[in-house]
């Protein structure tokens, strides 16, 4: 259990039976008064935020959270299956539980899967990936319109703005945290 | 970990507190910090140390003084509060407190007034100061100068919470309200007294004559910020050993110990009518030097031991 002084920014708990990861926090106490412990908080499964103020007797459940190295093996209709890379177990999570992530994921990547209560939740994935372009358009020498980017199609359909330089069939590496091109990779 | 700097404005600080009442006769004092025995406070949790305590505030070593015939007292101190730690929380701090036998809470509030308006003499010295010694933070500009506004508890509550204190209070949300609808307008223009506050949250505070529903208590609000918590002493012995009762009974369930301070109590009796203050040292240095949070002003944190 974790008392109400244990809370702090991205402490895990959890209420309702649901994970929760504390975003913002603040201690305050008025003069003579009771202590106070506001909190802005994360569903982890939902994403679903809410503030929250707590008082000095409140006690949380410590969320059972497991991290395990899974590999993406493939997706079908709206599921994206992995891997167990020590015990080959094998899961699946859906488009939504993924949200953006889907945008960076290709066949035997290896990823960080969050499991609550042994259920699959959340995915992190790599801060840098590889991926192939598929589809750009070519760069039209003396183009004087000005733009010092053209938009192109990696291979799991995402589509991002980069150098016009960037031809289709190259590497280009992309930073999943903010879904930005980061540089041309040569192999 | 304070650099020289920061060392520098805190040594300045601790001196210009110490000029200011020397110069109006006050007697300094350094009282024991380990105590056989605590005020009883229900919100306040102490360090223990082999069956003693450490003090979590001087207020009952001063007052002893008090009764003893000492009129006029300061101190510069530590003080230690378990569990307290946060942006303007340390649990360890630095309390200046003061008392001056004959005055009420209004004399001392116009003291506070001067102390603070004297401490800004000097702006060069405080990164937080502009040139006419106004305080800056976020972009805006407290003016010092006198007199400094005043609200009372309930029309505080009234303006930003569009409910009266008395109800916050019965529906046990006061606290609540006060840190989170009510605090961060405060002192913003200009630093601002809250006072006459509920008679339940004053333990140690005399009611007021025509209102005993009230104690005559206040705090200094700069920025948002608490700075310090004043008032009129209660001096009757039987209404403060009632109210000691009251937080004792709150307290049952503790793994401490609490006692009834007799000889406290007993010291009361022989002493005057009298207004003190504590006042948050290292948080009025975290507004003169401009820093966001205490811990920047303190010479050393327990985590860089």
């Amino acid at each position: 259990m974790y008392s109400a002084s244990d809370l702090r920014k991205g402490l895990k708990v959890q209420i309702d039976g649901e994970p929760y990861i504390i975003t913002e926090f603040e201690f305050s106490k008025p003069g003579k008064g009771q202590a106070l412990y506001r909190t802005k908080m994360r569903n982890m499964i939902t994403g679903n935020q809410f503030t929250q103020t707590y008082r000095s007797n409140d006690k949380f459940e410590k969320p059972d959270l497991e991290e395990r190295t899974m590999q993406f093996l493939y997706s079908q209709d709206n599921e994206y299956h992995f891997m167990d890379t020590t015990s080959y177990e094998q899961i699946f999570l859906t488009r939504e539980q993924l949200g953006d992530n889907v945008n960076f994921l290709v066949d035997n990547m290896e990823v960080q899967v969050l499991f609550f209560d042994n259920r699959p939740i959340d995915v992190s994935l790599p801060i840098f990936v590889n991926l192939v372009v598929t589809r750009a358009d070519p760069w039209v020498k003396g183009d004087t319109s000005g733009t010092d980017t053209k938009p192109v199609t990696v291979e799991t359909g995402y589509q991002l703005q980069v150098p016009p330089f960037i031809n289709e069939g190259e590497k280009i590496q992309i930073d999943t945290r903010t879904g930005e091109y980061i540089t041309r990779v040569k192999e | 970990m304070a650099t020289s700097v920061t060392l520098q404005r805190r040594s300045v600080l601790l001196q210009a507190v110490r000029s200011f009442f020397l110069s109006r006769r006050y007697l300094e004092v350094d009282t024991p910090v380990l105590l056989p025995l605590l005020i009883p406070e229900s919100q306040i949790v102490p360090f223990c140390c082999e069956g003693r305590f450490l003090q979590t505030s001087p207020e009952l070593c001063m007052k002893h003084l008090l009764a003893r015939g000492c009129p006029r007292l300061f101190q510069l101190c530590h003080c230690f509060r378990r569990g307290e730690s946060g942006r303007y929380h340390l649990p360890e701090f630095t309390m200046l407190e003061w008392y001056h036998a004959g005055w009420s809470y209004l004399e001392l509030m116009a003291e506070v007034e001067e102390l603070v308006r004297t401490l800004a003499g000097n702006p060069d010295d405080f990164p937080g100061l502009d040139r006419q010694g106004n305080l800056v933070r976020e972009q805006r500009t407290v003016a010092l100068h006198r007199p400094w506004s005043r609200m009372t508890v309930d029309a505080a509550f009234l303006e930003f919470a569009g409910i009266p204190a008395r109800e916050a209070l019965a529906d046990g949300r006061f606290d609540e309200i006060l840190v989170t609808e009510v605090e961060p307008n405060l002192g913003w223009e200009q630093p601002l007294f809250l006072y006459d506050y509920p008679v339940t949250l004053g333990s140690l505070a005399r009611p007021k004559k025509d209102d005993p529903s009230l104690a005559e208590r206040f705090e200094l609000y700069i920025c948002g910020i608490e700075l310090g918590n004043g008032f009129s002493e209660l001096v009757d012995p039987e209404e403060q050993r009632r109210r000691f009762e009251r937080e004792i009974a709150m307290m049952t369930g503790r793994e401490r110990q609490v006692v009834m301070p007799e000889r406290f109590l007993a010291s009361l009796a022989a002493m005057p009518e009298t207004a003190g203050i504590a006042l948050g040292f290292d948080r009025l240095l975290m507004l003169f030097s401009g820093a966001g949070t205490i811990s920047e002003v303190v010479p050393l944190a327990a985590e860089e031991l």
